[in-house]
């Protein structure tokens, strides 16, 4: 994994603030699984697609890039394979005769079969798209490149991933597994719906909201295969993965890739699309105080989070218009939602807040982009909703009112990587 | 019932081997006068090895919080889903939580907040783990 930087609770306002801009976004179409066969479906293949169309978005040619960052995409979280796969499987022709471009994708492997011959910045060891994203920002203001392409590839293979048959618990399992613990998501949010009177159900809108804004993002998952309506019977019915965490509070794993680039506000001013500029970027990685992580844990990480992004942005919360909170699984976005406390939402009030209007038509416009909820596990929809709102090509997902201000960030609580955009410079 | 078992490390040991003994023991820096659980080789907070020590617990608690698991990922469990997933908050110093799965309470009727206490069962012939029952 890459550096974190801009960790510190006593970070300061970037030094790059508003010199570094988004130009360009492509996305490839979004698949449930690669079935191991289909070529046009490989990673490598998405890849290729999402990072042609985001050289064509900014109107940049391939012999302009001059930097590419990717991170360890591949099966989801890096898990283990559902299905047999890896070392001695049978390979393919080139550029598909190893894991490198079917799996996963390395910026080698996209920089070679591009054929993008002016590259000097090269790094595959980007760390989650969250972090990826400031990691990338901070190597263009440093210089290292000028016209960066960030690739985020997503996989999902056959079968189910992260199956445990080990009869042992070795290493950190063996504080965890003796229990049978696991989806520790779920335990913050009952402690949540305890302390704040709330329950499970009262998340039905929020769901429904997302769903709906990700039918309106053309390549999102749900838009290609799936293009109905989520019902509140359907949330209510869902079945319990870990109780009070329902099947349709995770996000659905997905074969699909992204890609941005990512320029100097100087050249981006020539470029077909409106600078979307990076005003900041912090990171933050946390542990629990003990064996799991619990609502008190969550709290503090997440208004830390917070504090840090006004720090390093100068910015508060009432400059945030577009808020796209990471929401892979759906039961955390509200920690997100109330350490930044986006349009006055207070610990405990995120559920009230849900039950009004935030569509976005409305006057609360929460995560307009659907999220992975709405789109599939890509991650990126988050990202891409932040520069299409800014530039005013959202569609019917756009909001109305004041947009100049755009918050992204995730993964989790935990762990999480906040970026603020901007369509000025010095806003 | 089966369980995956735990497989001491050269941080871990002592405690498992506490627990073949009956015993709770969690690691304190004496610099710090702070208690941590799962152990480490270094202190979390001022990061000395010189200052951990193992000290006993009073093996008392409460339950903290509650969840179900329905579809764990760990194939040893799942014949006997669902079932509860517990956190107990320790007497002696609540920010320390150990794992429970509170035999014997049905799913949706643990009490949160009441008091337990530790007890140790088989994960293996081998091995004693820690569970936690309802005092009184
Ligand atoms: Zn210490």
């Amino acid at each position: 994994m890459g550096e974190l930087l801009r960790t510190s609770e006593d970070v300061g306002i970037w030094e790059h603030r508003g010199k570094v801009a988004l130009v360009g976004r492509g996305h490839s179409p979004v698949y449930r699984r690669w079935d191991g066969k289909d070529m046009t479906q490989t990673l490598g293949a998405l890849s290729i697609l999402a990072a042609k169309a985001a050289m064509e978005d900014a109107g940049v040619t391939p012999d302009q890039i001059d930097g590419v960052i990717t991170c360890p995409g591949g099966q989801s979280n890096g898990a283990l394979m559902g299905a047999p796969w890896g070392p001695g499987r049978p390979y393919f022709a080139a550029p598909y005769d190893t894991e490198d471009g079917l799996s996963k994708v390395t910026a080698e492997w996209l920089v070679r079969e591009l054929g993008l011959k002016n590259v000097k910045y090269v790094n595959s060891d980007g760390d989650n798209l969250f972090m990826m994203v400031g990691q990338g920002a901070q190597a263009v203001g440093d210089g290292k490149c000028n016209n960066l392409l960030i690739l985020y590839p997503a996989g999902n293979l056959e079968g189910r991933y992260q199956q445990n048959e080990s009869t042992n618990a070795p290493g950190p399992t063996q504080w965890t597994n003796p229990w049978g613990w696991g989806m520790g998501i779920a335990y913050p949010f009952a402690e949540y719906c305890r302390k704040y009177g709330s329950n499970h159900d009262r998340m039905a809108p929020f769901i429904l909201n997302s769903r709906r804004n990700g039918l309106m993002v053309p390549w999102g998952y749900y838009a290609l295969h799936e293009p109905y309506q989520l019902t509140t019977e359907d949330y209510l019915s869902a079945r319990w993965i870990c109780e009070p965490l329902s099947m349709l509070d995770c996000d659905r794993p997905v074969q699909a890739s992204a890609c941005y680039l990512m320029t100097t506000a100087e050249r981006a001013k020539d470029m077909k699309q409106k600078p979307v500029y990076v005003l900041d970027y912090t990171m933050s990685s946390n542990r629990p105080r003990s064996n799991f992580e619990t609502l008190e844990d969550t709290e503090a990480w997440t208004d830390a989070m917070a504090r840090k992004v006004w720090k390093g942005s100068g910015l508060h919360a009432s400059d945030i218009d577009v808020f796209n909170p990471y929401d892979g699984f759906a039961l955390f976005t509200q920690y997100f939602l109330e350490a930044f406390q986006w349009h006055g939402v207070k610990r405990g009030e995120a559920h009230d807040f849900y039950a009004g209007d935030i569509s976005v038509e409305g006057p609360h416009p929460l995560l307009p982009s659907g999220g992975n909820i709405g789109t599939g596990r890509t991650r990126t929809a988050i990202f891409t909703d932040c520069m299409e709102q800014l530039q005013g090509r959202a569609g019917p997902r756009q909001i109305s009112g004041k947009r100049e201000i755009a918050l992204a960030g995730g993964v989790l609580p935990v762990n999480a990587g906040w970026t603020v955009f901007s369509s000025i410079p010095d806003a | 019932m089966p369980r995956p078992v735990p497989v001491p490390d050269a941080v871990s040991k002592p405690f498992w081997d506490a627990c073949n003994e009956r015993r709770l023991i969690v690691q304190r820096c004496s610099a710090c006068d702070r208690r941590q659980f799962p152990p480490e080789a270094t202190c979390r907070d001022c990061g000395s090895e010189a200052n951990l020590e193992w000290v006993a617990t009073s093996g008392r608690g409460r339950i903290h919080g509650a969840i179900v698991m329905h579809d764990s990922r760990i194939k040893m469990w799942q014949p006997l889903q669902p079932y509860n997933l517990v956190g107990i908050a320790l007497e002696d110093d609540p920010a320390i939580k150990f794992m429970s799965n509170l035999p014997g309470v049905p799913v949706h009727e643990v009490p949160v907040g009441a008091a337990v206490e530790v007890e140790f069962i088989e994960a293996s012939p081998e091995q004693l783990v820690p569970e936690w029952r309802i005092v009184g």
